[in-house]
């Protein structure tokens, strides 16, 4: 069995598996800048008088901020790579994610990838008020399966997510489950599809122990199928679990790229005088 | 520190290393995401994700009761006291129902064909808004979002349609075979109201307060409609240029057609001037209208 044969590959407890020896690139990030406008934010009464005001004096709202969350990072990710993206909060590791998925513009430079990249994320298509059940059928046509693909995959996403270990669950409605479940039951829907280019945004820290190891796994199943893994996590194990590559931002610049097990440690010996 | 990768790579005398970032993404055949597809890619993704915008219509139709006891009775019960209202107001206090044989089912058919537009304007023009989660995060067409709700929208006007039908034949209309051209009917409004989904969907994306200004607009609409009383009596006073404009209004050509093909009493020559190619001509402009100015904006959903 292929199948077996690959999870017992994934399994190996060695950490992440090298990096291929044949380079073919799936995304080029060259010399990116990504300026965000925020309204609403800042300084300026927030009252209506005041805002009528503006509006007869024809002055811009001061309400207006501009945020230089990216600041020029170039990179080039190859097939079968997993690279962490790593750095404080607000270090412009999710902005540099979006972009790369296309749902972000950039002010400058520009980003070459394979085919679409996707984020793994499909909570937003699902709803409380719905069946477990049915939020697998309709997560998973939200993310471009069809029906068949659908059915082929169901039984896979309930065992994984383990909503149904404890009784019948998958047919009572989402907003019934515990914080726990409900991570769970959304990260199984969107692990249950491959992609050419995959982003994974802080989805590690969801989930009891067991389910957590459970999902590195899956990661690492999804990197085999995918050809290229972005992992954006402020956990420092879960990123030497997945990675083999790491990027360390800060201040929307690149403070280090290379292999894990290096740049994590700068990082942590960083992290630590501070 | 950011070049040690590129000089391992480097190490590994990699026939690419010489190349810039676009040349390296040419040679690979890598190209700019989030890019806008041509129409026809756009229309292909969209026929695509048909089985998606079927599961969320009636997903969102499934949720929308939970919360209240009587649950998913109240699909019956709102068109029902909707048009209790308005019969209390325009049949009895106003009469505006002088000359209008069988003025419950008139009334009934104006407001349950109007309110199947105006709920598709006013929630289309919320669809991107709305549903800025669910653009940030996966990719898809984004027509999607403002088809969606024309389409809840529509299976919501189909159970009004049952109400209607008991209706009608309780105020003692027969069953004729002109209830046949319901079903034209409605697939013309529906497109007509999918096209201007759409259209207020782009604009209620970069226009927030769209949002809040389209009731009134809507209200203005509705009494232009002849939902509560006769265009064709009030015309007749009108010169001939008001009486055109009044009569080309495409919601009062969606409700005049469904009034005729209900109810036995409303004649043919009631109906205003040229009304199927109107209504064929409203339906084909505002949906291809609808959905190419949607798709010009395509990728700038959800940004900023």
């Amino acid at each position: 069995m292929d199948d077996q044969q690959t999870m017992d590959q994934v399994l190996d407890p060695q950490g992440p598996p090298p990096a291929p020896t044949e380079k073919i690139p799936t995304v080029i990030v060259d010399d990116v800048h990504i300026v965000y406008k925020v309204y609403g934010a800042g300084a300026g009464k927030g009252s209506a008088t005041s805002a009528l005001s503006r509006i007869v004096k024809r002055k811009a709202s001061p309400a207006l901020t501009e945020v230089h969350a990216v600041r020029g990072i170039s990179f080039t990710a190859y097939k079968g790579e997993a690279i962490g993206l790593i750095g404080s909060n607000g270090s412009g590791k999710s902005t540099t994610l979006a972009a790369i998925a296309g749902l972000l513009p950039t002010a400058e430079g520009s980003i070459y990838t394979d085919g679409q990249p996707s984020l793994l994320g499909v909570n937003a298509a699902l709803m409380n008020d719905l069946t477990g059940e049915r939020n697998v059928v309709l997560g998973c046509l939200a993310m471009g399966m069809s029906y068949a693909e659908v059915r082929e995959k169901y039984q896979d996403i309930v065992d994984f997510s383990g909503i149904n270990e404890k009784g019948d669950f998958i047919s009572l409605p989402m907003r019934t489950y515990s914080s726990g479940m409900g991570a769970r039951l959304r990260f199984a829907i969107s692990a249950a599809r491959s992609h050419d280019v995959l982003l994974i945004d802080e989805a590690l820290s969801t989930g009891d122990a067991a389910f957590r190891k459970r999902s590195e796994d899956r990661i690492r199943e999804l990197r085999k199928e995918a050809g290229t893994v972005f992992l954006v996590s402020h956990s420092n194990s879960a990123i030497r679990e997945v990675c083999n590559r790491t990027i360390w931002l800060e201040h929307g610049v690149i403070r280090a790229d290379g292999p894990t097990e290096d740049v994590v440690k700068e990082y942590e010996a960083w992290t630590s005088k501070r | 520190m950011s070049t040690v990768y590129e000089q391992r790579a480097a190490s590994l005398a990699d026939p690419d290393a010489g190349l810039t970032p676009a040349q390296l993404a040419a040679k690979y055949g890598l190209t700019v995401s989030g890019r806008r597809p041509t129409l026809i890619g756009y229309t292909r993704q969209l026929w695509a994700r048909r089985h998606f915008i079927a599961a969320y219509a009636t997903a969102k139709l499934t949720v929308q009761y939970t919360s209240s006891k009587l649950g998913q009775i109240w699909q019956i019960l709102t068109p029902l006291l909707n048009a209790a209202v308005y019969f209390l107001i325009f049949g009895v206090i106003l009469g505006t129902s002088r000359g209008i044989p069988n003025f419950i089912p008139y009334l009934c058919t104006g407001i349950f064909i109007f309110n199947f537009t105006q709920q598709a304007v006013l929630s289309g023009t919320r669809s991107v808004a709305d549903n800025l989660g669910l653009i940030r995060a996966l990719h898809f067409p984004r027509a999607a979002l403002p088809l969606t709700v024309t389409l809840n929208q529509l299976q919501q006007l189909l159970v009004s349609m049952g109400v209607l039908g008991v209706i009608v034949l309780v105020s003692g209309v027969p069953l004729t075979a002109h209830w046949l051209l319901m079903v034209p009917v409605l697939l013309l409004q529906a497109v007509f109201n999918a096209g201007l989904a759409m259209f207020m969907g782009r604009i209620g994306a970069k226009t927030t307060d769209m949002a809040q200004l389209m009731p009134f607009l809507i209200r203005t609409w509705m009494y232009m409609s002849g939902v509560f009383w006769s265009v064709a009596t009030v015309s007749e006073k009108l010169p001939h240029w008001a009486s055109t404009v009044l009569e080309a209004n495409p919601a009062l050509i969606y409700i005049e057609l469904m009034r005729y093909a209900l109810i036995d009493t409303v004649p043919a020559s009631s109906l205003p001037h040229h009304v199927w190619p109107m209504a064929v001509a409203w339906a084909l402009i505002a949906g291809l209208g609808g959905y190419v100015f949607f798709w010009k904006a395509e990728q700038e959903y959800g940004r900023g």
